[in-house]
C-alpha cells in the first residue's frame, strides 16, 4: 500500500510537473521579452542620451533620426552668434551622417546588417548633462583630409591600427573614400549597439554630409555650470532666425529614443503574441491535468465532502494545489526568461544589435507580470476543474468514473457554433473588403474561430476519431479497435489534448499558406507590374551615392537608368513618405495607372496622389499641400492621382527635382535599369556589377534574383515564426505524454486483464501508440483545415498590401500531418513502456 | 473418467520475501488437473489457492518446481510465449473486472481470438452463445450488462478459443446466488457437453459441489482431496481442516 501511494506521488509529481512546464515556458517568454525591451531601452538610452548637447539647435521641423537625412542646414554664422548668448559655454557647427560604413580589410562592411554608421565632425564639447562625449581612447584627433578615427569596438573586430589605411562607404559622392586611422575615439557612454562611429575633420566632414561650406546640421551648445538646460534653450531660442529652433539635449534625446524604441517595439509586440501562444497552449495542458487529478480523486473528494466539507473547501483545496503549481512554474519560468534574453541578446548582435555592452535589465514590473501572468492563468486553467471537483456528490465515493454529462457537451457545442459564425462573419467581412479597423477585425476573428473549433471539438472528435478507427481496425484489427475506443472513452479529455496541439498546428498552417501566398504574390507582382531588367538596391534600404546611376547610364546596351529615391516625409498633417521619381522612364518600369494627370507633368513642386489617400484627405488635381522632409515646409500642388497597386507602395510621387525642393539628399534607394533590345545581357550584367563591386553594400540583381531575394526575406522570417511556433508544438506534445500516462495509471486494472487474456507486451505498446497517434492526428487535421481556411482570410484581407495570389501548399501541409503522427509515436514512447512494464497479477489486484 | 493429465505441478514453492521474514505461500506442491474434469481448489485465506492458480495459469511465477500445461513446461517460457499462451490455450474468468469496458459483449467474447488474429469457429461461437444465453446482449457495452450477465460473457471469452484449460478465480464471488448458480451450472455443462478442462478457486462449498474434485489447501499444502462433492461433505472436510472456520 505504501508503495502504491509513492507510486503515485511519483506519478503524479511528473504529472504536474508537465503542467508546469507549460507555465514556465509562457512565463519565460513573458519574461524574457520584457528584460530584452528594457535592455534595449537602456542601451539606447544610454547611446542618445550621449549624443546631444545641453541645446540643440536645428532646422525647423527636423527629426531627429531621418536615416537619408535632409538638405536643410543651419547657416555657419549662427555659431558665432550662439556662443554669444549669455550661460552658452561653448557651441560647435556639426555634419553627421548614419550611412557611413568601415570596410574591413577585406573589403567587407562591418557592423550588422541595418545597424547604422554614423559620422560626424571631431569635436570634444561634452554631451548633455555634462556627460562625456567623443572620447579618443589612442592615438590623435583627425585634423585635415584624408585623417579619420574609428571606433575601438570596430578596429578590434577589424584588427585595424593606427597608422593603417581603411576604407569608408558614404552616400555621397564619391561613394568609397579611404583615410588614414589617426586614433580611435568612442561615445563616452555605453557601447554603440552594433553600429560603428567614425570622425572626420570638422571641414571634411562639412563637405562629405553637408556639400557645402555655408551650413552646418545642427549646432551643438554646451551651458556654463549652473545655468538650467531650458533656461539656455529660451535664451538662444531668442536670438535665432526664422526656420530655426532651439531644443533641449534631453528633448531631442527623447524624441530619437522614441523613434527608435516604437521601429524596435514589434520585437516586444512579437515575442508576447509568442508568450499568449505558449500560455494559451499550457492553460490547457492544465486544465487536462487537473480534470485528470480530480477524476482520479474524485472518491477521496466525495469522502471529504461525506465527511462534512463544504463545496467551498474542495474547490479552494483544489485551487490551492494550482497556485503551488503556478507559483513554482513562475519562478522558473522567470529565471528561464532571464537565459531567453540572454539567447536573444546574442540572436540580435547577429543581426547587428549588440547589446553586449548593457547589462541585462531586471526591473520589478517584469518580476510583477511574469508572477501575475502565471499565477492568473494557472487559477483561470484550475477553476473549472476545482468546480467541477466541488460538485462530485458524497456518493460518489464510490462511482468509478465521473463523467462530464453529455449536455455539457452540447452546450459547448451550440456556444462553439456560434461563436463560428460570428468569427466566419468578421473573416468574411475582412477578407472581402478592408473595413475600419480590419485588423482588429481579422485577429478577433482569427481568435474567436480558434476558440469556436475548440469548443465544438468534443463533438467534432467523435467522427473524426470513428473514420481513423476504420483503417485502425483494418491493419491492426483488435490492438486498433482497443485504440480507437481508448480515444473515444472520454471524449472531451481527447478534444482537449489534440486542441493544444491543433492551436499550434493552426498557426503553422496558417503561416504556411499565408507564406506560400506571399512569395507566389511577390513573383506575380514583379511579372506582372516590373518590366525593369535590373534594380540596383542596398541591404535594408539605406540610400547608397547617385555616381553609381551615373555611371550605369554610360554602360553600352544600357536605354534607361530610373532612380527612385525615398524618404520619410511630413506630408501635410500626416508623417508619411515621399518618393522621387523620375516621370519620363518611371512608367517604363513599373507599371502605374494614373486616374488623373499625366506622368510628364510632374515636375518641379507637383505631387501624384494614391487614390485613396486622396479620396481620405479630400485631395483633388489643384490641391496644395506642403511637404518637408526635415527642414522648412514647400508647398507642393497635386497634379495627378494615380491608382492603388501592390508595385506602388508609396502613396506620394513627386520628381526629382521636387524631392530635392523638399528637401530631400541627392541619395538613391533604388535605381532600375532596362537594357536595349539586342544587347548582350550577360556582358550588361557584367559592366553593372563591376560597378557597384566597390560599394559591398549595393547589389545589383536582374528579375529572377529579386524575386529570390524576396523569397529569403520570407523564408527566413517563416523559419523564425516556426521556431517560436513550435515552443508550443513542444508543449501540446507535452500535454499528449500528460494524458497517455493519466490513462495508464486509470486503466491499470483492464491493462492487466488485457495482459491475461493474452495481450503482448509489442501489441499493448502499439495500442498506447495507436491512441497517441489518433489523438495527434485529430488535432493535426482540425488545426491544418482551420489553419487553411484562416490563411486564406489572411491572404484574402492582404491582398491590397500585395498578397494578390492564393497558394496552398498541400504537400507541405500533408507532411505536417504525417510529422504529427509521428510526434504521436514519440509521445507515447513513455506511457507505452510503463503501461508494457506492470505487473499482470499486480495490474489485475488494483482496486 | 479418462485420467489424461492437463496440468501438472510438481515440488511448487512460491516465497514471498527473504530470510526470517520469509513466506512461504505455496510449499512443495504437487498436483494434477485431469482433462476433462471440473476441479475446484479450496482452502482458508491465505492457504495459497489463488497462488498455485496464478501460477497454473502463467500470471506468476514459482519460486521453486515445474509446472507443466499438456507437454508444456512454464518455466522454459519467455513472456512472449507465456502470454501467447494464456492467449491461446487458457480461458481466463476473474472475481471481477472481467470486460474490458470500451467493447461490447461479442468483442470482448472474442477479443483473444482478435488479439491472436484468428476468426471464430461460427459454428462454435453459436454454440457458445446459445449456452450461455447471451445472444440479446451481444451488442451491449460491460456497463449496460448484470453482474452475472457479465460473468456470463467472461465465460464465454474463455471457452469461444477452444483453450486446453480454463482457470475460473472466485467467478461467483460478486454475484448473488441465483446468478451464481447460473454461472457455475453453465461452466458444468461446458464440462458434460465439451469436455473442457475447468480449475475453480472458491472458498463457497456450494460452489464446489457443482465439481468434479475438489482439492483442499492450508498453508501452502495440499492437505486433502474430495470426490463428487456434495456441499455437505465439503464443509464437513472444511471444518475439519480450519476449526476456525467452524466457529463463524
Amino acid at each position: 500500500m505504501l508503495r502504491a501511494t509513492w507510486r503515485s506521488l511519483i506519478a503524479r509529481r511528473m504529472r504536474l510537473l508537465m503542467s508546469t512546464f507549460a507555465i514556465v515556458l509562457g512565463v519565460a517568454f513573458v519574461a524574457g521579452s520584457l528584460v530584452f525591451t528594457d535592455t534595449l531601452d537602456r542601451a539606447f538610452t544610454g547611446i542618445v542620451s550621449g549624443t546631444v548637447g545641453d541645446v540643440m539647435v536645428r532646422p525647423q521641423g527636423a527629426q531627429a533620426s531621418t536615416r537619408a537625412g535632409t538638405t536643410a542646414t543651419v547657416p555657419v554664422s549662427l555659431v558665432a552668434r550662439v556662443k554669444q548668448v549669455p550661460g552658452v559655454r561653448d557651441a560647435v557647427g556639426e555634419a553627421r551622417s548614419p550611412t557611413v560604413y568601415v570596410l574591413d580589410k577585406r573589403g567587407k562592411p562591418l557592423g550588422g546588417q541595418g545597424a547604422p554608421g554614423f559620422a560626424m565632425g571631431y569635436h570634444t564639447l561634452p554631451a548633455a548633462h555634462g556627460i562625456p562625449a567623443l572620447t579618443l581612447t589612442a592615438g590623435r584627433p583627425p585634423t585635415r583630409a584624408g585623417e579619420v578615427t574609428i571606433d575601438p569596438a570596430t578596429a578590434g573586430a577589424a584588427a585595424y591600427r593606427i597608422g593603417d589605411t581603411v576604407s569608408l562607404l558614404t552616400a555621397g559622392t564619391p561613394p568609397r573614400i579611404t583615410a588614414r586611422i589617426v586614433g580611435f575615439a568612442k561615445f563616452g557612454q555605453g557601447s554603440l549597439v552594433g553600429a560603428t562611429l567614425t570622425t572626420f575633420d570638422p571641414a571634411t566632414a562639412q563637405r562629405l554630409f553637408v556639400g557645402n561650406s555655408r551650413g552646418y546640421q545642427d549646432i551643438w551648445v554646451t551651458a556654463q555650470p549652473g545655468v538650467s538646460d531650458t533656461e539656455l534653450r529660451s535664451r538662444i531660442a531668442a536670438v535665432l532666425p526664422r526656420g530655426v529652433q532651439a531644443d533641449t539635449g534631453d528633448a531631442v534625446a527623447k524624441e530619437s529614443g522614441g523613434q527608435i524604441k516604437q521601429a524596435l517595439g514589434f520585437i516586444t509586440t512579437f515575442l508576447l503574441i509568442f508568450a499568449g501562444i505558449s500560455l494559451l497552449v499550457g492553460g490547457f495542458l492544465i486544465v487536462n491535468t487537473f480534470s485528470m487529478l480530480v477524476a482520479q480523486r474524485s472518491r477521496e473528494l466525495a469522502l471529504l465532502r461525506a465527511l462534512g466539507a463544504r463545496r467551498g473547501q474542495v474547490t479552494r483545496s483544489v485551487l490551492a494545489e494550482a497556485l503551488v503549481v503556478g507559483l513554482v512554474g513562475s519562478t522558473v519560468g522567470l529565471g528561464l526568461g532571464f537565459l531567453l534574453a540572454i539567447g536573444i541578446r546574442a540572436l540580435f548582435a547577429r543581426f547587428g544589435l549588440d547589446l553586449s555592452g548593457t547589462p541585462l535589465v531586471f526591473r520589478a514590473r517584469t518580476v510583477l507580470a511574469a508572477y501575475g501572468i502565471g499565477m492568473v492563468v494557472t487559477a483561470i486553467a484550475a477553476y473549472l476543474p476545482a468546480r467541477r471537483a466541488s460538485s462530485i456528490p458524497p456518493v460518489a465515493a464510490l462511482r468509478d468514473d465521473i463523467a462530464l454529462p453529455e449536455r455539457a457537451v452540447w452546450r459547448r457545442w451550440h456556444l462553439g457554433m456560434i461563436l463560428l459564425g460570428g468569427a466566419a462573419g468578421a473573416l468574411i467581412k475582412a477578407s472581402i473588403r478592408p473595413v475600419q479597423h480590419s485588423t482588429y477585425v481579422l485577429a478577433v476573428g482569427m481568435i474567436a474561430a480558434l476558440f469556436a473549433v475548440i469548443l465544438i471539438s468534443p463533438v467534432v472528435a467523435r467522427p473524426v476519431l470513428r473514420a481513423a478507427g476504420v483503417p485502425y481496425r483494418w491493419i491492426f484489427g483488435a490492438v486498433g479497435r482497443l485504440a480507437e475506443e481508448n480515444s473515444l472513452r472520454n471524449p472531451r479529455r481527447t478534444a482537449a489534448t489534440a486542441s493544444a496541439l491543433m492551436i499550434g498546428m493552426t498557426l503553422v498552417s496558417m503561416m504556411t499558406v499565408f507564406g506560400a501566398s506571399a512569395k507566389s504574390s511577390v513573383d506575380a507582382l514583379i511579372a506582372d507590374n516590373f518590366t525593369g531588367d535590373y534594380v540596383v538596391s542596398s541591404q535594408t534600404g539605406i540610400p547608397f551615392s547617385p555616381s553609381l546611376a551615373d555611371s550605369m547610364a554610360k554602360v553600352p546596351g544600357v536605354q534607361e537608368v530610373s532612380r527612385l529615391r525615398y524618404s520619410p516625409a511630413q506630408i501635410g498633417t500626416d508623417k508619411d513618405a515621399l518618393a522621387g521619381i523620375e516621370p519620363r522612364t518611371f512608367g517604363d518600369i513599373v507599371k502605374i495607372e494614373l486616374v488623373a494627370g499625366r506622368m510628364p507633368a510632374v515636375k518641379g513642386h507637383t505631387l501624384l496622389v494614391q487614390d485613396d489617400v486622396a479620396a481620405q484627405r479630400r485631395l483633388g488635381v489643384g490641391s496644395k499641400v506642403p511637404v518637408s522632409l526635415g527642414g522648412r515646409p514647400a508647398t507642393f500642388t497635386v497634379i495627378g492621382i494615380f491608382k492603388k497597386s501592390p508595385a506602388i507602395l508609396v502613396r506620394y510621387l513627386t520628381s526629382l527635382e521636387g524631392y530635392a525642393a523638399a528637401g530631400g539628399r541627392p541619395q538613391d534607394t533604388f535605381v532600375y535599369v532596362i537594357q536595349r533590345g539586342g544587347a548582350d545581357p550577360a556582358a550588361v550584367e557584367r559592366r553593372l556589377q563591376q560597378i557597384v563591386a566597390p560599394v559591398p553594400t549595393v547589389t545589383v540583381k536582374n528579375q529572377q534574383e529579386f524575386a529570390a531575394q524576396q523569397h529569403e526575406q520570407i523564408d527566413t522570417l517563416l523559419r523564425i515564426i516556426y521556431a517560436l511556433l513550435g515552443l508550443a508544438v513542444i508543449i501540446a506534445v507535452l500535454g499528449i505524454v500528460n494524458t497517455l500516462a493519466l490513462s495508464v495509471i486509470e486503466r491499470t486494472r483492464e491493462i492487466g486483464l488485457l495482459r491475461a487474456v493474452g495481450l503482448s507486451r509489442r501489441q499493448l505498446r502499439r495500442m498506447v501508440r495507436l491512441e497517441a497517434v489518433v489523438v495527434s492526428l485529430l488535432g493535426a487535421v482540425l488545426g491544418v483545415a482551420l489553419g487553411v481556411a484562416l490563411g486564406y482570410a489572411l491572404q484574402r484581407s492582404q491582398r491590397d498590401q500585395g498578397i494578390t495570389v492564393l497558394a496552398v501548399p498541400w504537400t507541405q501541409l500533408g507532411l505536417y500531418v504525417v510529422l504529427a503522427a509521428l510526434v504521436g509515436v514519440l509521445a507515447a514512447w513513455l506511457p507505452a513502456r510503463r503501461a508494457a512494464r506492470l505487473d499482470v497479477l499486480r495490474a489485475i489486484a488494483t482496486e | 473418467m479418462s485420467h489424461q493429465v492437463a496440468a501438472r505441478a510438481e515440488h511448487l514453492v512460491k516465497a514471498y520475501g527473504a530470510g526470517a521474514a520469509a513466506v512461504r505461500a505455496l510449499d512443495d506442491v504437487t498436483v494434477e488437473f485431469y482433462a476433462g474434469e471440473f476441479t475446484a481448489i479450496m482452502g482458508p485465506s491465505g492457504s495459497g489457492k489463488s497462488t498455485l492458480m496464478h501460477c497454473m495459469a502463467a500470471l506468476d511465477q514459482p519460486t521453486e518446481g515445474r509446472i507443466l500445461l499438456g507437454d508444456t513446461e512454464l518455466g522454459r517460457l519467455n513472456d512472449n510465449r507465456l502470454t501467447a499462451l494464456r492467449r491461446d490455450q487458457i480461458g481466463f474468468v476473474f472475481q471481477s473486472f472481467n470486460l474490458v469496458p470500451t467493447l461490447t459483449a461479442q468483442e470482448n467474447i472474442l477479443l483473444p481470438l482478435s488479439i491472436a488474429g484468428r476468426s471464430p469457429d461460427p459454428e462454435w461461437f453459436d454454440t457458445v452463445i446459445d449456452t450461455v444465453d447471451l445472444r440479446p446482449r451481444l451488442k451491449h457495452r460491460p456497463s449496460e450488462l448484470s453482474g452475472g450477465q457479465q460473468q456470463r460473457v467472461a465465460c464465454a471469452r474463455a471457452l469461444v478459443s477452444k483453450p486446453e484449460i480454463v482457470f475460473a478465480d472466485e467467478p461467483t464471488g460478486n454475484l448473488d446466488s441465483t446468478s451464481g448458480a447460473e454461472v457455475l451450472g453453465f461452466l458444468r455443462r461446458s464440462v458434460d457437453d465439451f469436455g473442457q478442462t475447468i480449475v475453480m478457486v472458491t472458498h463457497d462449498p456450494v460452489a464446489a459441489s457443482y465439481t468434479d474434485r475438489v482439492i483442499f489447501l492450508t498453508d501452502g499444502q495440499v492437505r486433502d482431496e474430495l470426490r463428487s462433492p456434495t456441499a455437505e461433505s465439503v464443509l464437513s472436510r472444511m471444518t475439519a481442516l480450519d476449526p476456525r472456520r467452524a466457529r463463524s
